[in-house]
C-alpha cells in the first residue's frame, strides 16, 4: 500500500459530515397543512417530524371541512431556515397533503390559543387570581368555594404570562390546545 | 358498468386491470381467499419465494429492469414484518413496488390476535404511502390509487394491508378509469424561466460538468434518450452516481465514469473543480459530496429534481428545476437549440485537456497477480466475455459492489441493479431472479460477496423452481471486505468480527440446490470457468476465490473533501500531485 498516505488507524470521522458550521440561527415558524382526514394521516405527520428529527413545539389538528374530510394541521416549529424549508417540502410531498403554508413568511397572521386553568385556594389567594383573571379576560367556566377552573384565549405568549402569576395563587393544572393561526385580512 | 365480486377477487382483478403479469409472494392465513383467486386464474403469474425479503427485492429487480411497478403479496405479521427491509431498501431508492399484505379480520384488530401486527404503522415511515381497507367497497379504489402513488413523480414503494373479511366481503368493483382520481399529481414540467438560466450558464460555462443519478433512469428510456442528445451536442463531460449508471453509455466519449466515496478520480475531482454542475435526478448523497463544506467549491449548481423536497436539501442550489428529467431535458434541448447551440468551445477545450490529464492517473489500475485472482481482474474478465451479451448485472453490498461499478461498463439504463441509498446485503441474488423473471432469455448475473449472498441464499431453491439460469458470481475474499478495509484504514487494523468463518462448500451448495456449482481459485483457469458458466442453461452458483485483504480504490475517506482521494498503489500519483495540484493524502 504504497500510495496509501493516510496513518492507518488516524481519522476520528466515522462517517461524512454533513453539518453547517455556518448554519443560519433557528426561527419560529407557524405552518398550517390541510389533509385528507383519513385514518392515521396526524401519525404520518408527527412520524415525519420525529423522523427527520425536526422539532414540535405546538401541534393543533381538527376537521375543518366536513363534507371534504379535510383536517387543518396547525404546528409550530423552530429551524434554521433551511430546515424550515425542508420541513415545507417534506409535508408538501405527502399523499394526503393538499396545502402547506407557512404562516409567519406568508405575511401577518392571528396565533391564538385556548388555555383551562384549575387555582385552588381561599381568602386573599382566591380573591387576587379571581382579579388577575378578569384583567387577563379569563372566564371563570367551574368554581367550588375553593377553586376556579378559568378558561383563557390569547397569544401563547399571553398564556404563559397569565401561568406565572397564577402558579403562587393555587395553581393546580392547566391545559392547553397548542395554537390555531389563521393569515390576516380577506384572502 | 359494476360488478359485485368478493374482495379477494377484486384484489387480481385491480392487479389484471394494471397490467401486471408477475406477483412475487409467499402464502399464509390472512392471505388465503387471495391466494385462492390466484389459483382459479391464470394471466397472473405468482412466482413464490422462500422468504419475504426476498419477494420485495425481486419486485424491486423487476421494476428496474422493465420500469415497470413490481408487486409483492404477503401475509399479515410476519410476513409483512419480513417486507420491511425490501420496503425502505425500495424507498431510499426510488422503485415502484406495491406490496399488498394480509392482515387480521378488521373485528380483531387490537387484540394480539394471531399474527397480528400493526403494519400501517410499522412500514408508515418506509412507505411512500400506506393504506388500511377496512370495507370491501373501497378495496378497488384504493388497489388503483396505490399503483397511482407508486409510479407517479418520484416512484416509491407503497403497501394496501387488507383484513381477510374485507378479502371474503363482496362489494362492486371500480376500474382504473372509473377509480377516484387522486389529488396526487406531481408537477412534471420545469419553470421555463429556471430552464432559460440554466440555458445561458450552459452557453458560457468553462468547466462544466453533468452529474446524474437514478433519476433519469427512472424517468424512463426517453429521458436516457435526451441526456445523451444533449452530452454529446454539448460535449460537456458526464459523470454519474451509482444508482444512476447507463444512463449515459460507458463506451460514450463523454463519460468519466463513477463519482463518489469509490468514484473515479477524474469525476471527482471534475466536480470539485467545475464551474457549473448540472444535476440531474440525483440527489447529493453523503457518498457523493463527502464534507459538504468542502464540496465543489467554486461551481454554480442547477438541480433538476422531480421531489422538491431534494432541492437545497444538502446542497445549496442556484437553479432549482422542479420536474420530471424528461420533460425538463426536452425543454431544455429545444431551448439552446433554439439559441443556436453555443457553449464555450474554447474554454471547454481546455477543461477537457484538465480532465484528461487527471484520467491518465488511470486510477482503476490494479496489479494482477499470478497466484491468486484480483478481484478486479474477475471482473475485468467478466465485462470482457459478457460485453456483448443482453446482460443485466445485479450486485449485493460491499468491495464487490464498488469494483462492480468500477470495472463493468454499462450501456444502457436498466440494466444494473444495486442497492445504494439502503445498501442493504441480500439484496442481489432475489433481485437476479426478478430480473430474470422479467428477461427469461437474458444473461442475469449476480456479482456478490460470499458474506452478502448467504443472506438470502435460499432464493436459490426459487431460481432452480421457475428455471431461472440467474449466475450467482460470487467474489469470495472469505470477508467482510468492506467492513475489514474500513477497519484497516479507521480502526488500527483491529478486524474486529470481519471474517467469513465456517463458510459453506459452495459447490456442494449448488448441488444441494439441484444447480451447478463452479469453483475458481486460479487466474489461469477464470476465463474457462466464466464461459462454463455462461454456457450452462440453469442457475449456477460460481465461487470465485479472490485475494482476501485488496481493498477498494479510489477511496474518498469520510470527512473529506473530493480532491483528497486515496488511491491504490498502481496509480501514478506522483503524476497525480504534479498535475492537478491537488493535496492527496
Ligand atoms: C444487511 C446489512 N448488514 C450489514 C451491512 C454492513 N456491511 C456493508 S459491506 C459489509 C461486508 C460485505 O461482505 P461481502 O458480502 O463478503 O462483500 P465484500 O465487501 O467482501 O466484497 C457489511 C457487513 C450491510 N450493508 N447490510
Ligand atoms: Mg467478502
Amino acid at each position: 500500500m504504497s500510495a496509501l498516505k493516510i496513518k492507518k488507524g488516524t481519522s476520528k470521522h466515522s462517517a461524512y459530515d454533513l453539518r453547517d458550521p455556518h448554519a443560519a440561527p433557528e426561527e419560529t415558524h407557524t405552518l398550517a397543512v390541510l389533509v385528507d382526514n383519513e385514518a392515521g394521516v396526524l401519525a404520518r405527520v408527527i412520524g415525519l417530524f420525529s423522523g427527520r428529527g425536526y422539532n414540535i413545539e405546538s401541534l393543533t389538528v381538527a376537521e375543518v371541512d366536513h363534507t371534504g374530510h379535510r383536517s387543518r394541521i396547525t404546528v409550530v416549529t423552530t429551524g434554521t431556515p433551511g430546515v424550515i424549508d425542508q420541513i415545507k417540502a417534506q409535508l408538501g410531498r405527502m399523499v394526503p397533503v393538499h396545502e402547506v403554508h407557512d404562516l409567519t413568511s406568508e405575511g401577518p397572521a392571528v396565533e391564538r390559543e385556548l388555555s383551562l386553568f384549575k387555582v385552588a385556594g381561599t381568602g386573599e389567594k382566591r380573591i387576587e387570581a379571581l382579579r388577575l383573571a378578569e384583567i387577563f379576560r379569563a372566564n371563570v367556566v367551574d368554581s367550588t368555594l375553593d377553586s376556579f377552573v378559568f378558561e383563557i384565549t390569547g397569544t401563547p405568549q399571553k398564556i404563559d404570562a397569565f401561568a406565572e402569576l397564577m402558579r403562587p395563587l393555587g395553581l393546580v393544572e392547566m391545559a392547553r390546545t397548542g395554537v390555531a393561526a389563521l393569515s390576516r385580512g380577506a384572502a | 358498468m359494476t360488478r359485485q365480486m368478493s374482495g379477494a377477487k377484486m384484489v387480481v382483478q385491480a392487479l389484471r386491470d394494471q397490467g401486471v403479469d408477475t406477483v412475487f409472494g409467499y402464502p399464509g392465513g390472512a392471505v388465503l381467499p387471495i391466494y385462492d383467486e390466484i389459483f382459479l386464474q391464470n394471466d397472473i403469474r405468482h412466482i413464490l419465494v422462500r422468504h419475504e425479503q426476498g419477494a420485495v427485492h425481486a419486485a424491486e429487480g423487476y421494476a428496474r429492469s422493465t420500469g415497470k411497478v413490481g408487486v409483492v403479496l404477503v401475509t399479515s405479521g410476519p410476513g409483512a414484518t419480513n417486507a420491511v427491509t425490501g420496503l425502505t431498501d425500495a424507498l431510499m431508492d426510488s422503485i415502484p413496488i406495491v406490496v399488498l399484505t394480509g392482515q387480521v379480520p378488521t373485528f380483531m384488530i387490537g387484540n394480539d390476535a394471531f399474527q397480528e401486527a400493526d403494519t400501517v404503522g410499522i412500514t408508515r415511515p418506509c412507505t411512500k404511502h400506506n393504506w388500511l381497507v377496512k370495507d370491501t367497497a373501497k378495496l378497488s379504489d384504493t388497489i388503483h390509487q396505490a399503483f397511482h402513488v407508486a409510479r407517479s413523480g418520484r416512484p416509491g414503494p407503497v403497501l394496501v394491508d387488507i383484513p381477510k373479511d374485507v378479502q371474503f366481503a363482496s362489494a362492486d368493483y371500480v376500474g382504473p378509469k372509473q377509480a377516484r382520481t387522486s389529488h396526487y399529481q406531481p408537477q412534471v414540467k420545469g419553470d421555463p424561466q429556471e430552464i432559460k438560466r440554466l440555458v445561458e450558464m450552459i452557453e458560457s460555462a468553462e468547466r462544466p460538468i453533468f452529474y446524474t443519478g437514478g433519476g433519469v433512469i427512472n424517468s424512463g428510456p426517453a429521458a436516457s434518450q435526451l441526456l445523451r442528445e444533449l452530452v454529446d451536442a454539448t460535449g460537456f463531460p458526464i459523470t454519474s452516481t451509482l444508482m444512476g449508471l447507463g444512463a449515459y453509455p460507458a463506451s460514450g466519449k463523454n463519460w468519466l465514469g463513477m463519482l463518489g466515496m469509490h468514484g473515479l478520480y477524474e469525476a471527482n475531482l471534475a466536480m470539485h473543480g467545475c464551474d457549473l454542475m448540472i444535476n440531474i435526478g440525483a440527489r447529493f448523497d453523503d457518498r457523493i459530496t463527502g464534507r459538504v463544506q468542502d464540496f465543489s467549491p467554486g461551481s454554480k449548481r442547477a438541480h433538476i429534481d422531480i421531489d422538491p423536497s431534494s432541492i437545497n436539501k444538502v446542497i445549496r442550489t442556484d437553479v432549482p428545476i422542479i420536474g420530471d428529467v424528461a420533460h425538463v431535458l426536452e425543454d431544455l434541448l429545444r431551448l439552446w437549440k433554439a439559441g443556436g447551440r453555443k457553449t464555450n468551445r474554447q474554454a471547454v477545450a481546455k477543461w477537457w485537456e484538465k480532465i484528461e490529464s487527471w484520467r491518465a492517473i488511470d486510477c482503476l489500475a490494479f496489479k494482477p497477480s499470478e497466484a491468486t485472482i484480483k478481484p478486479q481482474y474477475a471482473l475485468t474478465r467478466l465485462e470482457a466475455l459478457t460485453r456483448d451479451r443482453d446482460r443485466y448485472i445485479c450486485t449485493e453490498v460491499g468491495q464487490h459492489q464498488m469494483w462492480a461499478a468500477q470495472y463493468l461498463g454499462f450501456e444502457d439504463p436498466n440494466r444494473w441493479m444495486t442497492s445504494g441509498g439502503l445498501g442493504t446485503m441480500g439484496y442481489g441474488t432475489p433481485a437476479s431472479i426478478g430480473v430474470q423473471v422479467a428477461h427469461p432469455d437474458a444473461l442475469v448475473i449476480n456479482v456478490a460477496g460470499e458474506a452478502s449472498w448467504l443472506m438470502n441464499m435460499q432464493e436459490m431453491g426459487t431460481a432452480v423452481q421457475y428455471r431461472l439460469p440467474v449466475k450467482q458470481f460470487i467474489l469470495n475474499n472469505e470477508r467482510l471486505g468492506m467492513v475489514r478495509q474500513w477497519q484497516e484504514l479507521l480502526h488500527g487494523e483491529r478486524y474486529s468480527q470481519s471474517w467469513s468463518e465456517a463458510l459453506p462448500d459452495f459447490v456442494k451448495l449448488a448441488e444441494a440446490f439441484g444447480c451447478k456449482g463452479i469453483l475458481c481459485k486460479d487466474p489461469a483457469d477464470l476465463d474457462d470457468a466464466i464461459m462454463e458458466m455462461l454456457d450452462y442453461d440453469g442457475p449456477v452458483i460460481f465461487d470465485c476465490l479472490v485475494e482476501k485483504h485488496e481493498n477498494c480504490f479510489p477511496m474518498i475517506p469520510s470527512g473529506e473533501p473530493h480532491n483528497k482521494m486515496l488511491l491504490g498503489e498502481n496509480a501514478s500519483t506522483k503524476d497525480a500531485i504534479g498535475t492537478s495540484g491537488a493535496v492527496l493524502v
